[in-house]
């Protein structure tokens, strides 16, 4: 089936070929047909550009799955030295992690800041960007422009004094305080993306709503709720990403029993007196890149992160 | 005369309750939505801030004795050690061809893998595969794959092009490498997306008047992509910028990756002098910001407009 598809190609494109023709007509029969397509329609033909794009594309991957594919042998191996493959296998690197940095209790950390820091930033996130996106009131700029700095400032420029406080207010090293640093960018992000959705969500809907005689609450729970899920899904999913993600804030106010999977491993790289067993943080370092995939795809089952975008283009035809 | 009309206005308006002179002027309860989020934007970001200004004011006698300066001394240490200028220009160095590789490289790219064709999908996918390694597990991959015995090494030396291994970790080339394995597919998808809202008709249009590809790319394309370009620089180089993890892992963080994030952390994690982290962690911010400013300034002489939507 396949091969047809390739070989119907040049002749789906024959047409379009004798189309362009006549107007580019004085060149007699085309010395160079790929050059007379419509871009767009061709196949990606044997071009020397296509080439040079198709390296660039595999040595990328080479490296990619290079740095995967190492990472996931060198944590089942033993005694991996100047060779091809580890002399021997072994699962057991997993079960020594598991029990020597308490992964258990790290990647129960790591759900519950990630779970709290994505509740609360969507609740103080989207009435906000509602009203950003349904009101004029005074200082509205200035406002949104405060909003953007945390995304914009990187994480240890407002980490670092955000921490001091957090200290001063005797929060280091608590599970509250890895939540409180965490929701800085992420309030901002969850404005910044809901506030174009909202803005193409048709008001009249929620004028209507209000004719009939519902309250704010009931616009919100009722109509406006049902069409912000798609939105607020997809909003939740890339806070999730982050906060899992989020290095540098997490390991400022951080200590042990708090710090989330991506900090531990962290440590146990840098551990002093001697890293790790290079093996041992491979497996944390695998554990933690399953764990992400696997809430990627299942997220991704539900939601699509690109309705975010998707929709506001769709808005624009109104 | 100009007295008694102001009262006039008074007079008037005061008939009104000032609820409704409020309400007139867009303030009304609707806006209680908004408390939570400023609450939470000024306990959390702008007083820590300013705190951390008021920090950088407070010296310890330490700095205070060697370096002088008053209340300033955090500063005149910034500017006056060459261990911190020097991590600026080490961060700069990183940052800034990071970011121009990234965009530069996700133009043909981008351009070479917008039509429609088999395997696009899987390619997608897998440049959106770095998203979910993170930092930590990059760099253990980099350390291991990229290191003397790696598999990199490895083949190379066996066909028999190199006869060193190369040492592409633990210095200023691992911490880039790191940078592009994670920003260049961010890159890739933001231009590709800023790609797709150029109206193809344009460059078909361009192509019957006789344009080659050389004339369609510089005069059509490049002049609407441009302001989406310099986004996309923006944002890869905050990411770059402010990077911490990968300068420690892969990098030779106390020679040629000694970047502003890891000298800030030295002061608060290491000598708990909290003044002088602030310090750093400031003037980080603020040689950060003076790129983006140049930048967007750039930017703003750039083409702005529709670009035809989605094909």
């Amino acid at each position: 089936m396949t091969m047809q598809n390739v070989e119907s190609a040049p002749h789906e494109d024959a047409p379009t070929t004798t189309e362009v023709g006549p107007l580019t007509a004085p060149t007699p029969p085309a010395p160079n047909p790929a050059a007379d397509r419509i871009p767009g329609d061709r196949a990606l033909s044997a071009q020397p550009s296509t080439w040079v794009a198709w390296a660039g594309i595999a040595a990328f991957l080479i490296f990619l799955l290079g740095i995967l594919i190492s990472v996931v042998i060198d944590s089942f191996g033993t005694a991996w030295f100047a060779k091809w493959l580890p002399e021997e296998f072994t699962a057991g690197w997993y079960s020594e992690a598991w029990s020597r940095f308490e992964l258990g209790h790290v990647i129960l950390v790591t759900l519950v800041v990630a779970i709290s820091v994505v509740a609360l930033s969507i609740l103080i996130g989207v009435p906000a960007s509602y009203t950003l996106a349904r009101r004029q009131f005074p200082f509205k700029k200035a406002v949104t422009a405060l909003f953007l700095l945390p995304v914009i400032i990187p994480p240890i420029t407002f980490g670092i004094p955000l921490a001091t406080v957090m200290y001063n207010f005797g929060l280091g090293r608590t599970v509250l305080a890895v939540i409180l640093v965490n929701l800085v960018p992420s309030v901002p992000f969850v404005i910044i993306t809901m506030t174009p959705f909202i803005e193409q969500i048709n008001p009249a809907i929620e004028n209507a709503a209000r004719m009939s005689g519902a309250r704010m609450r009931h616009v919100f729970v009722r109509i406006l709720g049902p069409i912000l899920v798609p939105g607020i899904l997809a909003a939740a999913i890339l806070v999730l990403v982050r906060t899992v993600g989020m290095f540098e804030l997490t390991y400022l106010v951080s200590g042990p029993g708090t710090d989330t999977l991506v900090v531990s491993i962290f440590r146990a790289m840098t551990s002093a007196g001697g890293s790790e067993p290079r093996p041992l943080v491979s497996a944390m370092a695998f554990l933690y890149t399953a764990m992400m995939l696997i809430t990627l795809i299942i997220a991704l089952r539900f939601v699509n992160p690109t309705q975010l975008v998707a929709r506001v283009s769709a808005g624009d035809d109104d | 005369m100009t007295a008694s009309a102001v009262g006039g206005t008074k007079q008037t308006r005061g008939t009104a309750s000032l609820r409704h002179r409020l309400a007139d002027r867009g303030i009304d309860s609707q806006l209680l939505l908004m408390v939570p989020a400023i609450v939470f934007i000024l306990a959390l970001f702008v007083y820590p801030f300013a705190y951390g200004f008021g920090l950088t004011l407070q010296p310890t006698e330490d700095t205070v004795d060697t370096w002088g300066g008053g209340i300033l001394a955090n500063y005149v240490r910034f500017f006056g050690d060459a261990f911190t200028v020097e991590s600026v220009w080490l961060t700069a160095r990183l940052a800034i061809p990071a970011a121009l590789f990234n965009v530069l490289v996700s133009i043909p790219l981008a351009i070479k893998l917008k039509p429609k064709f088999r395997g696009k999908q899987l390619i997608s996918t897998l440049l959106v595969l770095p998203i979910t390694l993170g930092t930590v597990l990059t760099a253990q991959g980099l350390l291991i794959f990229a290191g003397r015995q790696g598999w990199l090494n490895h083949t190379l030396m066996n066909l028999g092009i190199l006869d060193q291994p190369l040492t592409l970790v633990h210095n200023y080339i691992g911490v880039l490498l790191s940078l592009i394995i994670s920003g260049f597919p961010f890159a890739f998808l933001l231009i590709s997306s800023y790609l797709s809202g150029i109206d193809p008709s344009l460059d078909r249009a361009a192509r019957a008047l006789g344009a080659g590809w050389a004339q369609r790319f510089l005069r059509i394309t490049l002049p609407l992509l441009a302001p989406g370009l310099a986004t996309t620089f923006i944002l890869t180089f905050v990411l770059a910028f402010s990077i911490f993890p990968s300068a420690t892992l892969v990098g030779d963080p106390s020679g040629s990756t000694r970047v502003l994030a890891v000298v800030a952390y030295r002061f608060f994690g290491e000598q708990f002098d909290y003044p002088m982290a602030s310090t750093v962690a400031i003037m980080m911010g603020l040689a950060e910001l003076a790129v983006v400013a140049i930048v967007l300034l750039g930017r703003s002489f750039l083409y702005k407009g529709s670009t035809g939507g989605k094909g």
